[in-house]
């Protein structure tokens, strides 16, 4: 039963808020959403903090994408063997890992000892520090530690196929039994941590403005057209 | 040809006395809310001086506004793609210490202070962390009327960049003041910053405006605006920025610095140009080309032609006739006294100053036997050096700022030659003849400089109510109206029919 709630119900519900949150909150709420940036509070810790776990985060995405999302059978006709994927998982996953956590600390540092930014920060913006903190640590320390030190995990076996049942919508809940206990905790928390997305900064990562380099750089509205225009 | 309208300001700065109302008038107007404490969307500057923020001028700090690369328009802070690699940290932002550190002042502790033996005093408060600031060090205007003298002076990008030592001395030194509000310029670097395209240039009346909704703060367009006119509100994570005061300049309103102007220093009007040459005048090779390349810019209201394709591109006869009547078209195109701020970054600025006259410097002795030409290299020995306010109005061009302040000294002799005698000298003048005008201009420039009737100095039309509902109908509307026909009407017509009627 327990497997039935963490593996189906769980990750259902967060995922349904985080969607039905995010579109109240663009459809009635996009007042609030932005990137709140304090850059303008504070400059010399961000310069190294932001971009540190901002590239770093990237990098992980990527990363998940190309475990979780990729099936290993893509990679075995490719004819990377088991253990090379995993030697650049590693690293690679490694890297990017101690990216964002280091990125993080430092963020957090800085949003707890420089005044205008611990000040001007909410719950909120604490919170997600501290969640991301935590995901990305359980994340690096499997990557890093746990696979070097216990075993290289194959989760794209288990965690992989799982995650991917969820879309189609017949979870493989069994899938997910008997995978370690550190692995556990890192698929939970990073969709507990989805759940909190509409609810914080977080939000911004949805509106990465990738149609910038496309557009024209001079901007034209109309007041009175508006309307007709659908703008 | 792709007509336009833009709403545009001219300043004489000559009128200036730097009293303030403008920026009080618009802070309370605009920015008096958590997060915008340290906005001014008009403020004050005395020049020489640092400005606000410390050294907006500085372009290779902040990298605002536009730069010709191998010909072509670029941003000077980078195309979209190096943006996007810059978006987790923007190096080139200018931080609060750049602008200050809001601070309100401790007023309950004059009212609730016990009683105790000294006086009680409102200490600093900063609004920012609501802490006590022991030694507020730099605000708006902390340099106002010249104060930190050659200290702050020698900090001006424009000083920076003069060949010539600029005086300090008490009796050499000279000032200015320089209101400046957003140019809503023609070529808007700001907007073209913007990675979601929140701000734009509104068609009808070419006003800058942020869309609070679209914004992500992603805070390019802060210092992509080379005026740094663009702020970022730290506790709604937003873009914010004069916005000519739309609501009241839609109702053919001045905006509420120009309406409370003490000086009469400020002239709003319409003036027609045309879009498709925006980008080649932006993008001529010697920066100092650019102010007459904007002025190509500019169409004649007076022109039938004009008014024509002006019509054909929806811009309504009230428009047209406000576009004549322009105090802007009269002062920066037609009588070309008002020059754009700082062409060089290639915005093209639509709020034009009109450079002031300043004392001469050798003492005219016997300024009775002065015959009229004798003002004229009177213009180069004014107190406020040609080079600075070429360096700030016209890209170095010293010529362009010479030919306004002779003429601006012309119109003085021929309004004095009015009342004392001399208007038959100064029709043969050689003044009058190398300041390019004539008595009838410039009788008509001393209306409208000296006298500056309210109606004269501000001619705006109101804005275009098409895109509202028919308020008519609407009056009558009830709220079965999608299902129900409208009362009155003969529910035999369709409903879409009945509306189209209307």
């Amino acid at each position: 039963m327990a497997d039935i709630f963490w593996w189906v119900i769980f990750p259902y519900i967060t995922g349904t808020i985080m969607i039905f949150g995010l579109l109240y909150r663009y459809a009635f709420r996009q007042l609030t959403w932005a990137a709140p940036s304090t850059n303008f509070l504070e400059k010399k810790w961000l310069r190294i903090g932001s971009p540190l776990f901002h590239y770093g985060i990237i990098f992980a995405f990527i990363g998940h994408v190309m475990g979780m999302v990729i099936p290993m059978e893509f990679y075995q006709s490719l004819g990377i063997s088991d253990h090379a994927y995993h030697i650049g998982a590693i690293w690679g996953g490694g890297l990017a890992g101690l990216m964002v956590v280091f990125g993080l600390v430092i963020l957090l540092i800085r949003k707890i000892t420089i005044d205008p930014v611990r000040i001007k920060a909410t719950f909120a913006d604490f919170f997600t520090v501290l969640a991301l903190l935590f995901v990305a640590g359980t994340g690096t320390y499997m990557t890093i530690i746990y696979n070097t030190t216990v075993v290289a995990y194959e989760y794209r076996e288990t965690i992989g196929p799982w995650f991917r049942s969820l879309f189609i919508f017949q979870p493989k809940y069994e899938l997910m039994g008997g995978v370690p206990f550190i692995f556990k905790l890192h698929v939970v928390s990073a969709f507990a941590l989805f759940a909190s997305i509409p609810f914080t900064r977080l939000v911004h990562i949805f509106s990465f403005p990738i149609r910038y380099p496309a557009r024209p750089p001079q901007q034209y509205r109309s007041r009175s057209n508006y309307r007709k225009q659908g703008v | 040809m792709r007509i336009k309208a833009q709403v545009a300001m001219v300043m004489h700065l000559d009128k200036c006395i730097g009293c303030h109302t403008c920026s009080v008038t618009c802070k309370t107007t605009w920015t008096n809310r958590p997060g915008t404490e340290y906005m001014w969307f008009n403020n004050v500057e005395t020049r020489p001086g640092v400005g606000y923020p410390k050294r907006w001028e500085d372009t290779n700090r902040y990298k605002g506004g536009w730069i010709l690369k191998d010909g072509k328009l670029k941003l000077r802070a980078g195309g979209p793609i190096s943006k996007l690699a810059k978006i987790f940290y923007n190096p080139d932002m200018a931080e609060m210490e750049d602008f200050y550190e809001p601070w309100t002042y401790d007023y309950d502790n004059l009212i609730h202070s016990p009683k105790r033996d000294n006086l009680p005093v409102a200490r600093p408060v900063s609004t920012i962390t609501g802490k006590y600031i022991d030694k507020p060090e730099w605000g708006s205007n902390w340099d106002d009327d010249l104060a930190g003298g050659s200290e702050n002076v020698a900090k001006d990008p424009n000083v920076e960049k003069m060949q010539e030592h600029i005086k300090m001395e008490y009796e050499r030194t000279f000032m200015m003041y320089l209101p400046r509000i957003c140019e809503h310029c023609l070529n808007p670097s700001c907007v073209a910053s913007c990675p979601t395209g929140a701000l734009y240039k509104r068609d009808e009346d070419g006003i800058v405006l942020v869309d609070h909704d679209a914004c992500r703060g992603w805070r390019f367009c802060q210092n992509g605006c080379p005026y740094h006119k663009v702020y970022y509100n730290w506790n709604t994570h937003k873009a914010e920025k004069c916005n000519f005061c739309y609501p009241r300049t839609e109702a053919g309103l001045p905006t509420i610095c120009s309406e409370t102007c003490v000086g009469r220093i400020r002239y709003i009007g319409v003036v027609l140009y045309d879009a498709d040459k925006v980008k080649a005048a932006a993008s001529v090779e010697d920066p100092k080309d650019l102010y007459e390349a904007q002025l190509s810019c500019f169409l004649d209201p007076f022109d039938p032609e004009v008014q024509e394709k002006a019509r054909k591109a929806g811009i309504t006869d009230p428009w047209i006739e406000a576009a004549k009547e322009s105090p802007v078209y009269k002062m920066a195109m037609k009588w070309k006294i008002a020059l754009p701020l700082h062409p060089e970054y290639r915005t093209l600025p639509m709020v034009w100053y009109v450079p002031p006259l300043s004392p001469i410097m050798n003492h005219i002795t016997n300024e009775d036997e002065l015959d009229t030409d004798g003002y004229i290299p009177a213009v180069d020995q004014m107190r406020i050096p040609v080079e600075y306010l070429a360096s700030l109005l016209s890209a170095d061009d010293t010529e362009v700022i010479r030919k306004v302040l002779l003429k601006l000294s012309a119109m003085r002799v021929y309004m004095r030659g009015k009342t004392v005698g001399g208007v038959d000298e100064f029709r043969q003048s050689e003044l009058v003849k190398q300041a390019e005008t004539t008595p009838e201009e410039i009788e008509e420039m001393a209306r409208l400089l000296g006298v500056a009737k309210y109606n004269e100095r501000y001619v705006i039309p109101t804005g275009r109510r098409e895109m509202d509902d028919d308020l008519h109908y609407k009056r009558g509307a009830c709220s079965l109206e999608e299902l129900a026909p409208p009362e009155g009407m003969n529910p035999r017509f369709g409903m879409m029919k009945v509306r189209e009627n209307l």
